[in-house]
C-alpha cells in the first residue's frame, strides 16, 4: 500500500512530504509492477512491429557491400536542387512553420505541373496535400478513408508498406497476384499480369477501396490504359476509391506511357494520386510527398494530417517548389529533369539486364521504375542446411551478403501470407546506381562461379 | 449493398469531431488583417548563425547521400548526441538506438505516444488549459480525454501574478485517475500558461501515476526557456518514473527553426519499441539534412554547455527581456498580464480592459474570442484567446484571456506597444 504524508493549505504554497522509506517502497513497488507492466501495445499495431528494412538494411550497411537492395540512390541529386535548398535556407522566414497542408509555393508549382499532365484544373489548397513522403500520403489516405469493416485490394507483389498500413487502420487487405504469362518473348515486366475475372472477384460491398502502384515496385510494370480501364471499371460499378501510388510516374522507358488511373472517365472523384520528391529528384532523404484528387476526398487527408504533423518542413518545400518551376518551364523539354533521369535510368537498367544474363541469369526487364526482378533458381545455391523457417529467398539474400557481398532484396517480402512461397525465387536488384557501384556489381557477378578464398 | 455503402460518409469515424482546428481560423485571419503578429508561437528572430551554417555544410558537402534516406529510427549522429546529452539530463545510461527515437516535430512524436498506447476504453487525464493537439489525438485514437483544471488562485496583493498562481487542486486531480485512466499528459514549461510545474507538484503527479500504474507523455519542448533562475524539472528523472514516462523535446523550440520539424522522444525502450512501430507504418523516415545539422548543433551545446556562449543559456537571457517587454506594455495600458516562469507565450486578463469589442448578449462564442477577433481586424495586433486551448465544457471559464508570443524582433514588440499604446489613447479621449 502506497500512501504519503502530506500537508497542504489552499492558500499559499501547497507542499508534501514523502518519508524516505516510502520511497524506497514506491520504488520497490513499481519494480515489482515491472513483472506485470500493463502497459502492451494497442491492438491497432499488433503484429506490426517487423519491418524487412529494419533486417536488410542494417545487413548492407557495411560499406564493403555492394549494396544494390534498398531503393535509394547513390547518385548525387540535380546541383540546383541542392542550390534552392541552400538559398531556402538563408531567408529567416523559411525556417519556420509554413501551411500547415502544403507550403504556398510549392501547392501551386505541383498545381501547375499536374494541371498540365492530368490537363485539369487543379486548386492548390483544396486539391494536394503535402506529405511527409509518399509513405505519410500513403498513411493520410488510409486513416482518412479506411476503417474497421472494408476491405482494401493490393495487387501482390505491393510495396511492403500497404498490407500494415491497412491493417493498422482495421481493415482487411485482400490480395490479387499479378501472374506471368508466358507468350513467347524474352521476360518483360509486361509480362506480369492481372486476370480481370479473378479480379473482379475480388470485389464486394465491403471493398472500400483499391491500391494501384504504376510503375510498379518491385516489378517495374507500366499498366497500360487497358489494364487501367479493367481497374477503373470495377471501380465505378462497385463504387470503390482508388489509392494509385505512381512514385516513379516520370521513370518510363522507351515504348511506354505512364497513364494516370485518375484520368480516366469518372475517375478523378474516387482517386488520389500519391507522387514522391524523392523519387522525381533523387532526393529520398528530403522525404516529402503529395496527395493530389477531389475537394472532398482531400480535405478528409488534410484532418489526418493535421492532427498527425501538421507541417512538413519548410526549407525543404521552397527547395522542391523552386526546381518544380525551373522543370516546369521546360517540361517539354529534353533537359528536363523528368526526361534526362528517365534516359539515364535505361541506360542503367539496360546495364543491369545485361551483367545478370552474362551471368546465366534471366531477369525480368522493367518497363518503369528502377528496380529489377530475377529469378535466382537456376543458379542452384543449395541452402537447405540454413533454417528452414524464412522464405529462400530470405536465405539466399542473406547468403549472397556474407558470401559475395552483394545485396538485393528478398521479393516474398512484397507479398502477403499466402504467396509467399510463390515469390521466393526472385529477388530484387536497384539500379539507380553510379556507375562505380554497377562496376562493381559486375565484378561479383562476373566471379560468381569461381570459389570463395 | 451499393446503395448502404453509398449512404455512409466516405470518411472514416476517427476523424469524427477532429476536423476543426483553431489554428485555421486564426493563422488565417492574421495573414489577411494583423500588422504586428504575437499570435502563432513561432520566433521571428533569426536562428542561430551557427545551425544555419550546420545545415548549408550538410546539404552542399561533399557527401550527398545527406539528400538521401537515413536510418527511419533517427540519424545516427542525432540519436548518439540525444542520447549523451539527455542521459545526463536524466540520470540514465541511453542507447542512442532504443532509449531515442527522432520525429517530425514534437507533434509527431505525440502522435505516436498516443497510437502506440490508447485506444477504445482508455482515459486520458490532461490538464487544462492544454495544447490543443492533445485533445484530437486522443479522440482520434479512440480514447476518452478527462480534464483536470489548472486554476488561478486569487492574487493577495495589487501586483501582477506569475503563472505559478496557475495550480491544481490536489484532490481533484486524484480523483480524476480511474481503472482505465491509461496517461496523463503533462506539459512543462506550460504552453499557453506559461507555467513551470515546480518539484513538489511534479512529485504529486508522479506519486499518482505509480499508485495507478499510468504512463507519462512529458511534452518538454520548451525545456530551456525557462526565467528568473527557475529550474525545469524533468519528471522522468524523479523516482518511479523513467519506465513509465515518454519524454518528447523539440529542435524548433530549442534552437528557433520550427520550420525544420525535427523532434524527439527519449524514454525505456519497453515503450519507445511501440513508438517504433507506430513511426515505422506511418513516416517511417525523418528529412535526413536538418537532423544532421541539429545534431551538430547539440555538439556545440554539449561543448558549451552551462556556458555564457552557449545557445541555451543566451535565448532564454533574451527571451527574458521580450517577456518584460511585453509585461510593460501590457501592464501600462490596463490588460493584466500574467508573468510566465517559462516557454515564450503569457496569457493577459483582459476582463478590467475597457474595450470596445461590442457587446454580444447571449454569444455562444467565449468573450476572449471575439475580442480577439475584433482586436486583430481593428487594431491589427494578433494573439489567441485562451478559450481555444480548453475542451469545449470548460471555454465559458477560461474566456477572458489573451496569450501572446513574445519571441518576436524588438521592432516587432515596440510595433505591438505603439498599437496598444494608440488605442488606450483612443480610450481614455479628449
Amino acid at each position: 500500500m502506497l500512501f504519503a504524508s502530506r500537508s497542504f493549505c489552499y492558500l499559499g504554497v501547497r507542499k508534501y512530504q514523502l518519508r524516505t522509506d516510502l520511497l524506497l517502497r514506491c520504488i520497490n513497488i513499481s519494480a515489482s509492477a515491472t513483472m506485470t507492466f500493463r502497459h502492451k501495445n494497442t491492438r491497432r499495431i499488433e503484429g506490426l512491429d517487423s519491418n524487412v528494412w529494419v533486417e536488410f538494411t542494417k545487413v548492407a550497411a557495411d560499406p564493403s557491400i555492394v549494396n544494390l537492395g534498398q531503393g535509394l540512390p547513390d547518385i548525387s541529386p540535380p546541383s540546383y536542387v541542392k542550390e534552392e535548398l541552400a538559398k531556402a535556407a538563408a531567408v529567416d522566414r523559411l525556417n519556420q512553420y509554413t501551411r500547415g497542408f502544403g507550403h504556398p509555393s510549392l501547392v501551386k508549382a505541383l498545381s501547375q505541373v499536374y494541371g498540365v499532365v492530368c490537363g485539369r484544373k487543379i486548386d492548390p489548397l483544396t486539391d494536394i496535400l503535402v506529405t511527409v513522403g509518399a509513405y505519410g500520403s500513403l498513411f493520410s489516405t488510409i486513416q482518412a478513408l479506411i476503417e474497421e469493416g472494408d476491405e482494401v485490394i493490393i495487387i501482390e507483389p505491393f510495396y511492403d508498406c500497404y498490407e500494415p498500413m491497412v491493417k493498422m487502420a482495421g481493415a482487411k487487405p485482400v490480395f490479387i497476384q499479378l501472374r506471368y504469362k508466358n507468350d513467347g518473348s524474352s521476360a518483360s515486366s509486361a509480362n506480369w499480369v492481372l486476370d480481370p475475372a479473378e479480379l473482379a472477384n475480388k470485389f464486394n460491398s465491403r471493398t472500400k477501396a483499391i491500391i494501384l502502384n504504376t510503375p510498379h515496385n518491385p516489378i517495374g510494370k507500366v499498366f497500360t490504359r487497358e489494364e487501367l480501364q479493367v481497374i477503373a471499371d470495377l471501380c465505378i460499378k462497385h463504387d470503390t476509391l482508388c489509392i494509385s501510388d505512381e512514385v516513379y510516374e516520370w521513370l518510363v522507358y522507351k515504348g511506354n506511357k505512364h497513364i494516370k488511373i485518375a484520368t480516366l472517365p469518372g475517375m478523378w472523384e474516387r482517386t488520389i494520386t500519391i507522387g514522391s520528391a524523392g523519387k522525381t529528384y533523387s532526393v529520398t532523404g528530403w522525404k516529402l510527398g503529395w496527395s493530389i484528387g477531389p475537394q472532398n476526398l482531400i480535405k478528409h487527408l488534410q484532418v489526418v494530417h493535421q492532427n498527425t504533423l501538421y507541417t512538413c518542413p519548410t526549407p525543404l518545400q521552397e527547395a522542391l517548389a523552386q526546381a518544380f518551376w525551373i522543370d516546369y518551364k521546360r517540361m517539354g523539354d529534353p533537359d528536363c529533369y523528368f526526361h534526362s533521369l528517365s534516359r539515364e535510368l535505361e541506360s542503367k537498367r539496360d546495364r543491369m539486364a545485361q551483367l545478370l544474363q552474362e551471368a546465366g541469369l534471366k531477369p525480368v526487364i522493367p518497363d518503369g521504375g528502377y528496380f529489377m526482378i530475377v529469378d535466382v533458381s537456376t543458379l542452384n545455391v543449395d541452402l537447405s542446411d540454413v533454417d528452414e523457417k524464412q522464405p529462400y529467398d530470405y536465405k539466399f539474400v542473406k547468403w549472397m551478403i556474407t558470401s559475395k557481398k552483394l545485396s538485393a532484396i528478398p521479393l516474398s517480402a512484397f507479398c502477403g501470407p499466402e504467396t509467399k512461397r510463390q515469390f521466393e525465387k526472385y529477388i530484387r536488384f536497384c539500379f539507380i546506381k553510379k556507375d562505380s557501384t554497377l562496376d562493381a556489381a559486375e565484378v561479383v557477378l562476373k566471379n560468381w562461379n569461381k570459389q570463395p578464398a | 449493398s451499393l446503395q448502404a455503402k453509398m449512404s455512409r460518409p466516405v470518411q472514416a469515424q476517427r476523424l469524427e469531431g477532429i476536423d476543426k482546428n483553431i489554428w485555421v481560423e486564426f493563422v488565417k485571419l492574421a495573414a489577411t488583417y494583423s500588422k504586428v503578429n504575437l499570435g502563432q508561437g513561432f520566433p521571428d528572430f533569426s536562428p542561430p548563425g551557427f545551425l544555419k551554417e550546420a545545415f548549408v555544410r550538410a546539404l552542399s558537402g561533399e557527401n550527398h547521400m545527406v539528400h538521401q534516406y537515413t536510418r527511419a529510427f533517427g540519424h545516427p549522429p542525432l540519436v548518439k548526441i540525444l542520447a549523451q546529452f539527455f542521459g545526463k539530463l536524466l540520470g540514465q545510461e541511453l542507447d542512442p538506438m532504443t532509449n531515442v527515437m527522432v520525429t517530425v516535430g514534437a507533434y509527431q512524436a505525440l502522435f505516436c505516444c498516443f497510437q502506440a498506447f490508447v485506444e477504445e476504453g482508455d482515459e486520458v487525464i490532461i490538464l487544462e488549459p492544454f495544447f490543443d493537439c492533445y485533445e484530437a489525438m486522443v479522440r482520434m485514437a479512440g480514447g476518452s480525454p478527462v480534464f483536470v483544471p489548472l486554476r488561478l488562485k486569487a492574487p493577495t496583493d495589487g501586483k501582477l501574478m506569475s503563472s505559478a498562481a496557475w495550480q491544481l487542486d490536489p484532490a481533484e486531480l486524484a480523483s480524476k485517475f480511474s481503472k482505465q485512466t491509461k496517461a496523463i499528459v503533462l506539459n512543462s514549461p506550460n504552453n499557453p500558461l506559461g507555467k513551470v510545474f515546480s518539484r513538489e507538484e511534479l512529485g504529486l503527479l508522479a506519486e499518482l501515476c505509480v499508485k495507478h500504474d499510468v504512463l507519462c507523455i512529458s511534452d518538454e519542448v520548451y525545456e530551456w526557456l525557462v526565467y528568473d533562475g527557475k529550474e525545469h524539472v524533468r519528471i522522468a528523472s524523479l523516482p518511479g518514473m523513467w519506465e513509465r514516462t515518454v519524454t518528447i523535446g523539440s529542435a524548433g523550440k530549442t534552437f528557433s527553426i520550427t520550420g525544420w520539424k525535427v523532434g524527439w522522444t527519449v524514454g525505456p525502450n519497453r515503450l519507445l519499441q511501440h513508438l517504433r512501430t507506430v513511426h515505422q507504418n506511418s513516416v517511417y523516415h525523418c528529412a535526413t539534412v536538418g537532423q544532421e545539422a541539429v545534431a551538430q548543433g547539440f555538439q556545440r551545446e554539449l561543448e558549451l554547455y552551462g556556458k555564457p556562449d552557449s545557445y541555451f543559456i543566451q535565448l532564454p537571457k533574451e527571451l527574458q527581456q521580450k517577456r518584460d517587454r511585453l509585461v510593460q506594455s501590457l501592464d501600462a495600458v490596463g490588460m493584466k498580464p500574467i508573468i510566465p516562469e517559462g516557454t515564450y507565450f503569457l496569457v493577459a486578463d483582459i476582463s478590467q480592459f475597457k474595450s470596445d469589442v461590442p457587446d454580444v448578449p447571449d454569444s455562444s462564442e467565449p468573450y476572449d474570442s471575439r475580442f480577439a477577433k475584433w482586436m486583430v481586424k481593428n487594431k491589427g495586433l494578433a494573439a489567441i484567446p485562451l478559450s481555444a486551448f480548453c475542451c469545449a465544457a470548460h471555454r465559458s471559464s477560461y474566456s477572458h484571456f489573451l496569450r501572446f508570443c513574445f519571441a518576436k524582433e524588438e521592432a516587432t514588440l515596440k510595433a505591438a506597444n505603439d498599437i496598444l499604446q494608440r488605442w488606450k489613447q483612443e480610450k481614455t479621449g479628449p
